[in-house]
């Protein structure tokens, strides 16, 4: 690797990390507006010209506040817990395509921080890394309401992945690749994913619903019955840390929906337009982004919308449900797509 | 493969990059936020939190061994998954063969799922 | 590279004789991830990035939840780690003195190993495990699927045996 294009991912990096953190302070109000909106109220209004200045406010507070280990707690890993769902939520990042190439000063930058042979196996490998956040937080907390909680969402997370990898499977029999690049650049015009694998598409949604411990399947952190679940000992930025990985967790899984499914930085007509390759770039990935954002505010709209299961119906959801219909799914498309390299 | 040597361990060079610089993130605001707020310690505050009462006990008893068998049986599963990603790249090129066989394995998997599935060992309510 | 390689390899030893040492099981279970990601960097300088993905996915991901549940389960706290009499002690070291010496027997005489094409940067790629194992492992994999029905059956038994007692 040269060393220009070293400094330009360098750089692309940090702007990325600064979108990604930027987004997910921004979806903590735009979650308290939907909600708001949604039972006609008005939400956060005082900090700022419309309240928008909240998430700053909320990340200062946070920072003032005082740090609380309980006697009973085991110091290291209740300071480990937060800190691996914090590094692994921004790890996750670094293979989704923001976008296509730039062309500057006769050097070519790819939008994309590490375009990786296997980069779906990637997010899945983080995703599995940030389940020991969880438990050990919990774990550590020593708890009752805590050590519930992160048992649950342990339980709930390796549950759903099992559905989600074979949603993947089913969507990798007809790309045939496991890189992102590649998956968004098949994608082209009105070739999105989604009108392939309709049935993949839902269920990799509410897996993705489930990872993220998002209503209505956030029962690690159900307040009506285990107070706040695993993060019931943590203040301050522990707690913030908790929190906020939820967040940036469903701007990362609404990318990586909008990247497997919705074309990525592709859009219809994209190529037709009579501008330059680096607009047309720019604007690939502000429509990405559009798409990214529209998701999150499919997951705010059902989790004001959707009441709660029950810890049965989910694993029931989760395993007799998922599992069979993935496996099915998965034999379907291999038979359509077998039969029509015979016939066609 | 379209080029020859199209991915390298480089790729990860970026990674790393950024998997230093989310530590470091982590470690300083982990570090501000100890530094930055207040401490007042007392005993009652230090004490976990159940719903005021007082703690009876140590928090981390066993639990129902339901969980622990969801977490054998997504062992099992997870790596029959892992089985059909290399598969499912190939699947073009494998053809009608690669097919009946992987269908052969996921109808083993299948068989599988069906003997959990009757002997309850998903069942999670006890009525 | 090279650096990498060294770096890499202290962390998984050290980790590993961490793992060994420490007091509380949990520790130990945390080092061993640590010990797991380090053996992922190394196939990833192998350029082997499938392997080392499902590395990562299966034993960090998967079977040491596995066993942070089971310490979990077994509420196997520093405060009530069962005493280890003196004779479990010594018989201990004498196993593992004699394994030390079996693995210094077997590695003192092996011949360097040369790669078989060592040109070919692409043979750890998804694609191309794919391809081996479709074809020419095609009947150990087949195999495979019947041991995972064993282990459901097992797993099954043993966690109905269980819930009787309950």
């Amino acid at each position: 690797m040269e060393t220009w294009e070293l400094l330009s991912k360098i750089i692309f990096l940090f702007v990325i990390l600064a979108i990604t953190l930027v987004v997910a302070m921004y979806s903590t109000y735009a979650e308290r507006k939907v909600a708001a909106f949604m039972q006609d109220r008005l939400g956060p209004n005082r900090a700022g010209p419309y309240g928008l200045l909240q998430p700053l406010a909320d990340g200062l507070k946070m920072f003032m506040k005082e740090e609380i280990i309980p006697t009973m707690a085991n110091r290291t890993l209740f300071i480990l817990g937060p800190s691996i769902a914090m590094t692994t939520a921004l790890l996750t990042g670094v293979v989704i395509p923001w976008g296509g190439n730039l062309t500057i000063a006769g050097h070519v930058i790819s939008l994309q921080v590490a375009d990786l042979n296997i980069g779906i196996l990637y997010i899945f490998a983080m995703v599995s890394i940030g389940v020991y956040g969880i438990m050990l937080g919990g774990w550590a907390s020593n708890n009752k309401y805590a050590l519930l909680g992160s048992v649950r969402a342990a339980s709930q997370m390796i549950s759903y992945e099992l559905a989600m990898g074979m949603a993947i499977i089913a969507l990798v029999l007809t790309t045939g690749t496991l890189s992102l690049k590649e998956i968004v650049d098949q994608q082209q015009g009105w070739h999105w994913n989604i009108f392939y694998q309709p049935l993949g598409f839902l269920i990799f949604l509410v897996c993705a619903f489930a990872e993220t411990n998002r209503a209505p399947f956030d029962l690690p952190e159900c307040e009506t019955e285990l107070i706040g679940g695993y993060h019931t000992e943590y203040s301050s930025m522990k707690l913030g840390f908790y929190l906020f990985a939820e967040y940036i967790n469903m701007f990362i899984s609404a990318a990586v929906i909008a990247t497997l499914y919705f074309g990525g930085y592709n859009f219809p007509f994209l190529n037709r337009l009579p501008l330059d390759a680096n607009v047309l770039t720019i604007l690939g990935s502000v429509v990405f982004f559009l798409k990214i954002f529209f998701l999150i505010f499919l997951f705010m709209w059902i989790r004001w919308t959707l009441p709660r299961f029950r810890y049965d119906q989910l694993m029931n959801l989760g395993w007799k449900g998922f599992i069979p219909i993935s496996i099915a799914n998965i034999m379907v498309t291999g038979v359509v797509i077998y039969f029509k390299e015979l016939f066609f | 493969m379209d080029s020859q040597n199209k991915f390298m361990p480089q790729d990860y060079i970026p990674i790393m990059i950024q998997s230093f610089i989310v530590l470091g993130f982590v470690l300083t605001t982990m570090i501000m936020t100890h530094l930055l707020g207040p401490l007042r310690k007392s005993k009652a505050k230090l004490e976990n939190f159940e719903c005021g009462i007082e703690g009876m006990g140590n928090a981390r008893s066993p639990f129902s061994v339901k969980y622990f068998l969801i977490a054998i049986l997504f062992v099992l599963f997870d790596v029959e998954v892992i089985f059909m990603y290399p598969w499912a790249v190939n699947f073009r090129d494998l053809g009608a063969n690669g097919f009946l066989d992987m269908l052969l394995f996921l109808g083993l998997l299948l068989l599988g799922f069906i003997y959990i599935v009757f002997k309850g060992a998903l069942k999670w309510d006890n009525s | 590279m090279t650096f990498l390689f060294y770096l890499l390899a202290a962390v998984a030893i050290l980790s590993a004789l961490m793992v060994v040492f420490s007091r509380s099981p949990i520790n130990s279970v945390i080092f061993l991830i640590i010990c797991f990601l380090s053996i992922a960097g190394h196939y990833i300088l192998l350029n082997a990035q499938f392997l080392a993905v499902v590395h990562i996915i299966v034993y960090t991901g998967a079977i040491m939840v596995l066993f942070l549940f089971v310490i979990m389960l077994l509420n196997l706290n520093t405060s009530n780690e069962p005493h280890k009499s003196q004779l479990t002690r010594i018989t201990a070291v004498i196993t593992g003195g004699l394994l030390l010496l079996v693995l210094i027997a077997a590695t003192k005489d092996a011949v360097l190993i040369q790669a078989k094409n060592p040109a070919d940067y692409n043979i750890g790629l998804v694609k191309q495990i794919g391809q081996t194992l479709f074809k020419q492992f095609l009947l150990p994999f087949e195999i495979s699927s019947v041991l995972f029905i064993s282990a459901m059956v097992g797993a099954v038994m043993l966690g109905k045996k269980d819930s009787k007692k309950n």
